[in-house]
């Protein structure tokens, strides 16, 4: 693992104008969530990350989490009035700039095919593609990770190829190992715990990326860089 | 000190829960009914958030080592102390040796034993709440198995309390008026609708008039529900984002799944509503197999409810600290 710069720094790269006009919705009484519209993509991860900084700042926060174009936002007190929240969430959301959180490196050295590379037939199937193929398009983009949730640690990563996207599981394996390296959908991961995951593994990968007992306890954070370094690849 | 004499699976340490951290995927955790959690720990003299055993497995037995306070909290049974039955939501003192057992509660799921200084497990994340799920937390990650011992803490409460034990009226009586009862035994959950409601179209109404009976592929992390499957108008393929306890979703399936205090902290599945954060332990304290309605609520009703508890709690508290100052004067 290399782990480099930690440092926020803007991207000077051509932004598209117009936002357009996110939606806010309640999850029962304190939480709200903003979605943004349009594509899955950097640029609006980018206006996500920003938001995230601003409401973070706001007195009435208790917990900010940036999801996939998202952002859920729990507050300290059922308020009076959600209209207003809803509101308020939206002016942030159209004053939110740019930002790019230009994060660590991580190399992850991955163990691609064998025996837990249990639906690496499949998503061959899927793309029309050989194994070898697979393989080597996965490792050779560079990802960046979007936002963590679902499992302590677990990391969103944004960047898959479009030649290898490869649908969840209709019905999701019982038992998946921890380690698997995963694609689900339009994204890629490493399953943090071994449990039932709708993901498809087409590797593994012997990394530590959780301790509870760390004053930073995920490895991964939103803006990282990450790249998965063959270290074997047995097919 | 004390050690768990009997256990079956699934009784864990509980605190208030690990909020904070679901920006990096750590579930909240925390106690299914955390009001059990709070006036117990303000009966025995601790602060609110101390860590409590929250039993859901009957029976449960464990020893006091060395003597200590203790109140049991949350369920309608009857605990016992070397064999007598004890008032619960009240103070006890237990002497070294003694053994405190809880039988099978007749209608609720969790009973809470909360012990004066708390249960001293290393905090990890700002709480002591165990995440079976990750593994982390409370009494080594796990559940509590026969011959665990855990020792107290320190309770900062200097004040003495009265040998015969103080007791509280309990929130399902002293709140009688801001949670409706059980109609027919289906048990009134207020919930506000959520982000992708207006999909379900007629099948959203369906979800608000029925009955639906909580499967027995429930637990700390969801409650499955079964009855008439609801299904939305479209297939939406939702971006993962986060997720709360008390958000109901709905799979593929129909059947909805509410999230508890192991909440996965990012879902994908439609919204249908949200569980008001007020009427959570009260589907904490819902067994497996017991039937509920969801009753549509808005947010001032949270409010009321949430300020008749903030009350209710205050009230505990400053009755509590007189009777222990009136005693201390006396002595």
């Amino acid at each position: 693992m290399i782990a480099t710069s930690n440092t926020l720094k803007p991207l000077h790269e051509i932004i598209p104008a117009i936002k357009g006009r996110a939606r806010v919705s309640c999850i029962g009484t304190r939480s709200f969530l903003l979605e943004a519209p349009g594509e899955f993509d950097l640029p609006a991860q980018r206006w996500i990350w920003s938001l995230a900084q601003t409401v973070k700042g706001w007195a009435d926060i208790a917990e900010v989490i940036p999801g996939m174009t998202n952002l859920l936002a729990i507050f300290k007190e059922t308020p009076e009035d959600p209209d207003i929240i809803a509101t308020r969430l939206l002016d942030a959301w159209n004053n939110a700039e740019s930002l790019d959180l230009a994060g660590k490196v991580i190399e992850i050295p991955v163990h691609y095919g064998g025996s837990y590379a249990i639906d690496l037939p499949a998503i061959c199937d899927f793309c029309g593609l050989s194994d070898r193929e697979v393989v080597r398009i996965h490792y050779e983009a560079s990802y960046r990770v979007f936002a963590l949730g679902s499992a302590p640690g677990f990391g969103y990563l944004h960047g898959l190829d479009p030649r290898i996207y490869m649908p969840r599981k209709t019905v999701p394996s019982l038992r998946m190992e921890k380690g698997s390296v995963t694609i689900g959908g339009m994204q890629t991961g490493v399953a943090m715990l071994t449990g039932p995951n709708g993901w498809n593994s087409l590797g593994h990968a012997e990394l530590q990326m959780f301790d509870p007992t760390s004053a930073t306890p995920a490895l991964l954070a939103p803006g990282d860089t990450v790249r998965f370094l063959p270290v074997r690849i047995e097919l | 000190m004390i050690e768990i004499v009997e256990a079956g699976p699934f009784n864990t340490v509980q605190d208030l829960g690990r909020p904070g951290y679901r920006d990096i995927g750590v579930s909240a955790c925390g106690a299914m009914d955390p009001l059990a959690v709070r006036i117990g720990n303000i009966l025995v003299g601790n602060e609110d958030n101390v860590a409590a055993i929250e039993v859901q497995t009957f029976p449960f037995k464990l020893r006091f080592e060395a003597g200590g306070v203790f109140a049991v909290t949350g369920a309608d049974g009857r605990p016992m102390l070397d064999g007598r039955e004890l008032l619960a939501w009240c103070t006890h003192i237990a002497e070294p040796g003694q053994i405190l057992e809880l039988k099978q509660p007749p209608k609720l799921a969790r009973a809470y034993i909360v012990f004066r200084g708390g249960l001293d497990v290393p905090v990890l994340m700002g709480s002591r709440s165990t995440s079976l799920r990750g593994g982390f937390g409370g009494n080594a990650g796990r559940p509590l198995v026969k011959g665990d011992r855990i020792g107290f803490g320190t309770s900062s409460d200097a004040l003495p309390l009265p040998p015969s034990g103080i007791a509280v009226v309990e929130p399902a009586v002293a709140l009688r008026d801001v949670f409706p009862a059980m109609i027919d035994g289906v048990l009134p959950i207020r919930a506000i609708a959520a982000g992708e409601h207006e999909l379900f179209a007629a099948d959203g109404e369906a979800f608000w008039s029925q009955t639906w009976r909580i499967s027995s592929s429930s637990d700390r992390t969801g409650y499955r529900l079964s009855g008439e499957p609801i299904k939305p108008t479209a297939t939406v393929e939702m971006r993962s984002h986060g997720i709360v306890p008390g958000v109901i979703q709905v799979p593929p399936g129909g059947e909805p799944i509410i999230q508890m205090s192991d909440a996965n902290t990012a879902g994908g599945y439609p919204k249908i509503a949200g569980v008001i954060e007020c009427d959570l332990w009260r589907l904490g304290q819902a067994r497996i197999g017991s039937r509920l309605r969801f009753v549509r609520s808005t947010h001032a009703e949270a409010r009321t409810v949430e300020q008749a508890i903030a009350r209710y709690v205050a009230d505990v508290r400053q009755t509590s600290q007189m009777v222990k100052r009136a005693l201390k004067a006396m002595g």
